[in-house]
């Protein structure tokens, strides 16, 4: 079995059933009915880009796996994504700034997938990239209304660049098996990105009449499946019916 | 003149064309009609909840994908009823304002919880079922952007009691666990559904005035009969039973026999006593009043926008 193969593209899944895990949270309680509909297409997207990641990686891994056993039957310690996808909502401005935070990241990243040398990746990354640009524009235009708004909105996407800020750093550092990927041609340098990132995140900011935040000590771990305290509790709800019933069919 | 244009009015519905906005229409059926198209879209909101509850839970992707669709759809169609309903003269936040203070209704399913995986299909299967029945004639009703919003929805709908029956049929050919959970999910959803059509016919107070207009085509009663009629059946090909002693298939009548509803519940729960009309109402509330500031920077930033545009262009 290729495990770097297989570990690359389980972070790639991960992250994004992470993140539209959280996303899907908003359903039915988001601000104004026309963002509660695009907050959950994009939680749609993510747990579409997510299903096609593990039926990838459920072929390398063999043995019965399916996206559902990838999805549902690992536990924190095997989960790869970045920390990031899986802090907690917090209030819109906190959602709206990790969606572009993480859209940014997976734009580049798309984008330059399209050229691995494994087709189904290259693949899934064409057809993610057209999703992810328009989550890189919604959340663009959001961060720039919330920063450019009223003091309040100005002080809750503040405080979200704050919180958020030293999650950041994880996006682009990359992890061993990222780096095997890159260099066996099917997977992305991710450190290659991070100037690009940086340059997009910032202009955003400033028409958002933000300041970029200086580049301190930033968390890391969540590649390598050393997560944050809030991972555990995902888990513990998404696989609940997967782990209380053993082997039933839904 | 006044009696001339309802006249006209009355003579345009009986010839089946349709009423629009700007056409001169009662002050009565302008009322009636802003009462059900916002209960409705209410409903279509409040109804996002007790499913949304199951989203983070669903069994695998598969489910988790169709079930978020679903409760976006629902979002979807109370978005199109609340414009249908703007047409005739009142605002969404105006009708948000009613629903938050209770002077506005929905539908009083949406009071009960979902307790198990297999709520998700039994909600799909009968209150989506009960909810077609009652909207499919709508689809004809004679104010033109209700019908037209109902053509769409029903459109959806239909797919989601497909969707919902599919995952009650996939839970009947499991295990023990998952039959016992699949049965108790009917029998708590059956009596709330057949409680769905309304009032019996002649203690449904608005029902006659709405049939002479044709925004209703079928009496409660009627609805009622053909839904057990088709649910009787249906539920055969799951193996399991609706929970009714007195369900008979009378020959004579060529209808299903029902037993007795329990009307007290049925006002009880529409009059706020159901076990989650605090928990929906107030989870509504919240979402309105967490997003307050989110709609006043959208407001700001716009009119920032639109004073800089005009600066350019002057």
């Amino acid at each position: 079995m290729d495990t770097i193969r297989l570990n690359y593209i389980l972070h790639l899944a991960d992250n994004a059933l992470i993140l539209g895990h959280r996303n899907s949270e908003w359903c039915g309680h988001g601000p104004v009915l026309e963002q509660d509909i695009a907050i959950s297409n994009i939680a749609l997207d993510g747990l579409g880009q997510a299903r096609n990641f593990y039926q990838s990686a459920a072929t390398i891994a063999g043995n019965g796996a399916t996206e559902d056993s990838l999805a549902y039957l690992r536990d924190v310690i095997d989960f790869k994504n970045c920390l990031l996808a899986e802090v907690p909502n917090g209030d819109w401005a906190q959602t709206i700034l990790r969606q572009f935070f993480f859209s940014a990241y997976q734009y580049l990243l798309y984008t330059k997938l399209q050229q691995s040398n494994d087709g189904q990746l290259a693949a899934i990354a064409e057809k993610s990239l057209k999703e992810v640009s328009y989550h890189l524009r919604w959340s663009s235009e959001w961060v720039i209304r919330l920063g450019d708004g009223t003091e309040e909105s100005r002080t809750r996407i503040g405080n979200a660049l704050e919180f958020l800020w030293p999650y950041t750093g994880e996006l682009c550092l990359p992890a061993g098996y990222e780096l095997d990927a890159a260099s066996n041609g099917y997977g992305v340098d991710v450190s290659s990105l991070q100037s690009d990132w940086h340059q997009r995140v910032s202009s955003v900011l400033e028409e958002a009449t933000l300041a970029v935040p200086e580049t301190g000590w930033m968390q890391s771990g969540g590649k390598q499946g050393r997560h944050t305290e809030h991972l555990g509790y995902i888990l513990a709800e998404m696989q609940y019916l997967q782990r209380a019933y053993p082997g039933a069919e839904w | 003149m006044e009696k001339n244009l309802e006249e006209i009015f009355q003579d345009k519905i009986d010839r089946e064309i349709r009423i629009e906005p700007k056409d001169w229409m009662p002050e009565k059926y302008r009322q009636t009609l802003i009462r059900q198209i916002s209960q409705h879209a209410h409903s279509e909101i409040v109804g996002m909840l007790p499913e949304g509850n199951w989203i983070t839970r669903a069994p695998n992707l598969r489910r988790k994908s169709i079930l978020l669709a679903k409760v976006q759809d629902e979002a979807g169609h109370g978005l199109y009823l609340y414009s249908a309903a703007e047409t005739l003269g009142i605002s969404r936040d105006e009708m948000y304002e009613q629903l938050h203070s209770g002077k506005a209704k929905y539908s009083s399913i949406f009071n009960y919880p979902t307790l198990s995986w297999a709520d998700m299909g039994a909600i799909g299967w009968l209150v989506d079922g009960a909810a077609i029945m009652n909207q499919v004639p709508l689809c004809r009703s004679s104010f033109g952007p209700y019908a037209r919003a109902m053509v769409r929805v029903c459109k959806e709908e239909s797919f989601h009691q497909r969707q919902g029956f599919e995952i009650l049929l996939t839970l009947s050919k499991g295990s023990e666990a998952q039959r016992r959970m699949a049965q108790d999910a009917i029998d708590r959803w059956w009596w709330p559904s057949v409680m769905m059509f309304g009032p019996k016919d002649d203690e449904s107070p608005n029902s006659l005035l709405s049939m002479k207009w044709k925004i209703k085509r079928f009496s409660n009663d009627e609805l009622r009969q053909k839904f057990v009629d088709i649910c009787a059946e249906q539920v055969k090909i799951l193996g399991l039973t609706l929970p009714d002693p007195d369900l008979k298939w009378n020959e004579e009548r060529g209808h299903y026999d029902f037993g007795a509803i329990n009307w007290d519940e049925f006002w009880q729960v529409v009059q706020g006593n159901g076990p989650c009309n605090k928990e929906r109402l107030g989870a509504r509330k919240k979402a309105w009043e967490d997003g307050a500031w989110v709609r006043e920077a959208a407001n700001a930033y716009a009119e920032k926008r639109k004073n800089r545009q005009s600066v350019n262009a002057a």
